[in-house]
Formats: structure tokens, C-alpha cells, sequence
């Protein structure tokens, strides 16, 4: 399916990838080139096969319902931009 | 070159166990092969003082008699894998400076058994790419040349580092990591060996994920044996990854020279693809051939979806990826680039810090979850990926015990050379591997001739799930069968 440029628009904004405008056109014709190629997935009757939900069947694991890790804010913020007083900084958020 | 450096793993652990030379002298000579080829781009970062210091406690604790298995071998380390109190950067800039404050299991399992970190090695951003060429630090240079020329080919991706510091006798084997090839393809490229293993051998915790249920780590080594050793530490049940099996781990290393006579291999028909170059039918029949002589049992098999998996694997992966490359925020680690308010700070933070590859496998993944086309793309993809699998259960069922295919289309392509104007060019190196990552099945490339040019050539086989023994038992044939891979003329140092 081809993708226009609005489409990118709109999944650039769904990833938090600042795109400038200039870029949409030529971006939508690359994903739609990879899109076509994928197409070719529609020859494949797939009616009635499960979706693959895990690559090696096994039972899902269980553990104690525990902390088992945590209590250390200095490792946790050790790689943030910025931090002031154990916390992470972000712009704000609410005027 | 120091003779040091070029003794395989196994020899190299022999020596140490007979005393012949300490893991500080083993250590000394690939730190200095290291810091000596540095055209190659291979390692992003030398850690020659931890190396050092690694290797006198390995041999004060040789001295005491309580060596490890890896005890005193220097390796090289994917930059995928978090390594505490060495920066760790998948080769994005987007993780800027992130030193981790926790070790991946991969890691520490090698270092629990002795081995000595010998520094970070380069790879395409976050696994995306089949040349190195993605890497924020610049492409990876292949110490194999064409016959006479000099131009600069890739070692494959994305374990280019590993494949060419391991076949440059930088170090003695290096981790690797297989979303859909990346550590069969760059070992067919430069003469070595890579084995990804069955889904689930070894613990993805610590490894910075990409695609969470093709992701596998595994080693690129020099012989099929020093594989075989290397998995055996890499291996083993991991309470922290959910995906991680609970199975025991085989001593690999003891079916490597067993016997094959009467194992049944599978030759899948439709890995004859078209325009395949006239040397890899060659090499692959080269390989049946031996196969044969060793007294393996050749079949003609069927696995009528091989086509499909490398554009539903361009569905699944880049959609995983978008999920988890969610967490590059600009907030907690890595890069921050200032924006007007939080949104902004994310869209720039990522428009930066993310590569072009990325980028675009991100906004691939974005649409193909996005409301309305999850059902057409997503959910498709994983009901091929149910064929896929069904199509290697069938022939494993008939009694086939592994099957051979060629390990890439081509020998080692130039730097440039290739996907430039059509991503999809690119993305057909994988042709042959990818299936393997679909079906969580364990694959390993053996190198197993050269091309008309001189270059490295490799075969692939692969196994039944949790069945990486066999394939160490027939890949050691054909490494015999084809001899001793000579190493390139050392020209970067």
C-alpha cells in the first residue's frame, strides 16, 4: 500500500521522530517502496494458522510475587541528563 | 604478528593450562594487536588496563588451581551487551555516554569462567544493518581484500566488530548477537565461525534489545570447537529473562569430532534462488559432497514459505523495535536535546539521536502496529511466522537431523557498495538466515571455501530446536574437509 505524505506525518508524530516537512515526500516514497516489497505476503493463505505468540513453546515462568531488586535512586539517575534532588528533570509539563 | 595471537582458543587455553605462557603475556600481545589495528575500526573501545588486570587475577587464580574454563582468554564484547563501568552504546548515539551500572548475564557468565575483556566492539546501530555501515562510530573495515585489489570490503553486519577482530587475531572469539543473520552472515564474511542458538539458550537480559523474540546472542570464534566452548559459558537458565530456557547446557565442545555417519541432511530446494552466483551453487555442492563422504545421508527437502520470511521478518522486527527503542527518551540516559516542551524534547531527542536506518525501521514498525493495519500487517506476519516454523517441523519430523544451505548470497560486498538507493537491496543479505530467527531455531555458519576472488565463503546449517550438538558434530566436518581458512596478510597494522 502506497504511503503519502500525511500518513508520515502522522506516524512521525506516533513515534516522537521530529521529521521537517521537507523530508515527508521522499520518506513516503522509501516506505512505500519497502511496503510493496512486503505486499507480496498477501499470495499466502493464512486462513485458519494461529499467529506465532513465542518462538520455542514453553510453560510461562512463575515466581514469588517479591521485590526482588530496587532501593538504589543513585544507580537508577546515574546516566540522566539531568536530575535535581532524586529526581529526573523534564520540561514542564503542566502550566 | 605474535604467535600468541594467532592460536585458536583451544590452543590458547591449553597453553595457559601447561603453563607454556601466562594470561598477562596472551592478554599483553592481543591488546597491543588491538591498539595496532585500529584501520580496521573494529574496537570502539579499548579497555587495556581492565584487560591487564583481569588477566593477573585469572592467573593468580590459574596459580591457586581454581581456573575457570575461560580462564585467562582475552575476548572482544559487542557493544549490544551492558558491561558495568564500560560505556555501552549499541553504536547510537542516542545512548551518548551510558555507562551501564549492572553486567548482561552473557557477559558475566564469560567473566564468572575466566575470560578477559579485552574492550567494546563495533556493529551496525542497535543491530540494524548487514555492513557495520549503520554504526554511529563508521563502518567496520574486513581484513579480507579481493585477489590484488585493495579496496575496502564490509565484514557484514551486525557483528561486524566480532567477525573482524576475531578473524584479524584481535582476540580469541568475541560475542555476537542474531536478530535475522547478524552473526551468520559477517562470520561467513570473513572466514570464521557463528553460531546463533535456539531461541531462548541464552539469557537476552542485558543485551540491548531490538526485536525481543528473534533476538539471540551467541559467539563468533575462530574453529568450530572454539564455538562449541565459548556457548557452553554463554549458555544457561536466567531468571531474569522470561524467554530464557530451562534446560540443561550440553558440553558442547565434546560432539565436536564425533561422528555424522548416518545423520540425514536436508538440502531445501527452495534456497536455490534465482540469480543465485554460480560459485555458491558450487560451495554448496561441495558441501553435500563432503557431507556425503563423512557418510551423511542426503535428502532433498521442502520448506515451501522460505520466500516469505524476510518480508514478514520486515514486519516483526522493526515492529518490536519501535516498542523498544520506545524508552530513548531524552529523560533517563542518553542523549537530550532541548525542546520547547516534553513532546518536542522526544521528537528532536530522537530525530538526533537515532541513525537513518533506525529512523526508518522505527516509522515501518510505528505504521505497521498503528490502528487499522495491525490485523493486515502485524497479525499476518506472526500467522507466516506459524507456517515458517511448521515448514522446518515437518522435515525434522520426517528424520531429517539438520539441513545445509548456503550461509549468504555473495561473498563480502565494498563499503558502499550496496543498498544506497533501495533499502531492500540490503536487506536481502539475510535471505537465507532470517529463517532461522523466524522459526527460534539455532543456525552456524562455517566457512567452507573462498570466491573466485579470494574472498571467504561460508555454509549454514541448521538444526532442530535445542539440538546445537549436531551441528557442532557437522560443521566440524566441513571445516576439516575444507582446511584451515588462511588468515588475510596482516595489511592495517
Amino acid at each position: 500500500m502506497a504511503i503519502d505524505a500525511a500518513t508520515v506525518r502522522k506516524v512521525a508524530r506516533l513515534a516522537r521522530i521530529a521529521q521537517p516537512e521537507e523530508k515527508l515526500e521522499p520518506l513516503a516514497k522509501e516506505l512505500s517502496g519497502i511496503l510493496a516489497w512486503i505486499e507480496q505476503l498477501n499470495e499466502v493463505d493464512t486462513d485458519g494458522v494461529q499467529p506465532m505468540t513465542s518462538a520455542v513453546h514453553m510453560p510461562i515462568p512463575m515466581r514469588d510475587d517479591v521485590v526482588t531488586d530496587g532501593g538504589d535512586p543513585a544507580k537508577v539517575l546515574a546516566n540522566a541528563p539531568k536530575t535535581v534532588g532524586g529526581f529526573f528533570v523534564v520540561p514542564k509539563v503542566v502550566e | 604478528m605474535s604467535s600468541l595471537t594467532s592460536l585458536t582458543l583451544k590452543a590458547a587455553l591449553d597453553g595457559l593450562a601447561a603453563k607454556s605462557f601466562s594470561s598477562e603475556e596472551l592478554t599483553q600481545a592481543h591488546v597491543e594487536a588491538v591498539a595496532a589495528a585500529k584501520p580496521l575500526n573494529a574496537f570502539i573501545l579499548e579497555t587495556p588496563e581492565k584487560a591487564l588486570d583481569m588477566a593477573r587475577a585469572a592467573d593468580a587464580r590459574r596459580a591457586k588451581g581454581e581456573a575457570g574454563p575461560l580462564e585467562g582468554a582475552p575476548l572482544g564484547i559487542k557493544d549490544l551487551f551492558c558491561t558495568e563501568g564500560v560505556r555501552s552504546t549499541a553504536c547510537s548515539n542516542i545512548l551518548g555516554n551510558f555507562v551501564p551500572t549492572y553486567e548482561s548475564t552473557v557477559t558475566s557468565q564469560l567473566w564468572r569462567d575466566g575470560a578477559v575483556m579485552l574492550g567494546k566492539l563495533n556493529m551496525d546501530e542497535f543491530a540494524m544493518g548487514s555492513s557495520n555501515e549503520t554504526s554511529a562510530f563508521g563502518p567496520v573495515v574486513n581484513p579480507w581484500r579481493r585477489n590484488g585489489g585493495n579496496a575496502q570490503l564490509t565484514p557484514g553486519g551486525s557483528s561486524g566488530g566480532s567477525a573482524s577482530s576475531v578473524a584479524a587475531d584481535l582476540c580469541l572469539g568475541a560475542t555476537a548477537t542474531d536478530t535475522g543473520g547478524s552473526i551468520r552472515q559477517p562470520a561467513a564474511f570473513t572466514g570464521t565461525v557463528g553460531i546463533k542458538p535456539t531461541y531462548g539458550r541464552c539469557s537476552r537480559w542485558g543485551v540491548v534489545a531490538f526485536a525481543s523474540s528473534l533476538d539471540q546472542a551467541g559467539p563468533i570464534a575462530k574453529t568450530v570447537e572454539d564455538a562449541a566452548i565459548l556457548l557452553k559459558s554463554m549458555s544457561g537458565h536466567d531468571p531474569k529473562d522470561s524467554t530464557s530456557l530451562d534446560i540443561e547446557v550440553p558440553d558442547f565442545a565434546s560432539f565436536v569430532g564425533k561422528s555424522v555417519k548416518g545423520l540425514r541432511i536436508g538440502i531445501p530446494k527452495e534456497y536455490r534462488v534465482d540469480n543465485m552466483p554460480v560459485e555458491i551453487e558450487k560451495l554448496w555442492e561441495q558441501g553435500i559432497a563432503w557431507l556425503k563422504e563423512a557418510g551423511c545421508e542426503i535428502v532433498e527437502v521442502s520448506l515451501p514459505h522460505t520466500k516469505y520470511a524476510l518480508p514478514a521478518y520486515y514486519i516483526v522486527a522493526p515492529a518490536e523495535a519501535s516498542s523498544n527503542l520506545a524508552r530513548y527518551d531524552g529523560v533517563r540516559y542518553g542523549l537530550r536535546v532541548p525542546g520547547k516542551d516534553i513532546v518536542d524534547l522526544y521528537e528532536k531527542t530522537r530525530a538526533q539521536g537515532f541513525g537513518k536506518e533506525v529512523r526508518r525501521r522505527i516509522m515501518i514498525g510505528t505504521y505497521v502496529l498503528s490502528a487499522g493495519y495491525y490485523d493486515a500487517y502485524y497479525v499476518r506476519a506472526q500467522k507466516i511466522r506459524t507456517l515458517i516454523k511448521k515448514d522446518f517441523e515437518d522435515v525434522y519430523a520426517a528424520g531429517v537431523d539438520a539441513i545445509l544451505t548456503p550461509a549468504t548470497p555473495s561473498a563480502a560486498f565494498g563499503i558502499g557498495e550496496k543498498g544506497g538507493a533501495d533499502p531492500v537491496e540490503m536487506y536481502l543479505n539475510d535471505v537465507f538466515t532470517v529463517t532461522v530467527n523466524m522459526a527460534g531455531l539455532p543456525g552456524i555458519a562455517v566457512p567452507a571455501g573462498f570466491s573466485s576472488e579470494g574472498l571467504p565463503l561460508g555454509l549454514q546449517l541448521i538444526g532442530r530446536a535445542f539440538d546445537e550438538e549436531t551441528l557442532f558434530s557437522v560443521a566440524e566436518v566441513i571445516e576439516q574437509a575444507a582446511g584451515r581458512v588462511d588468515l588475510p596478510q596482516a595489511w592495517w597494522a
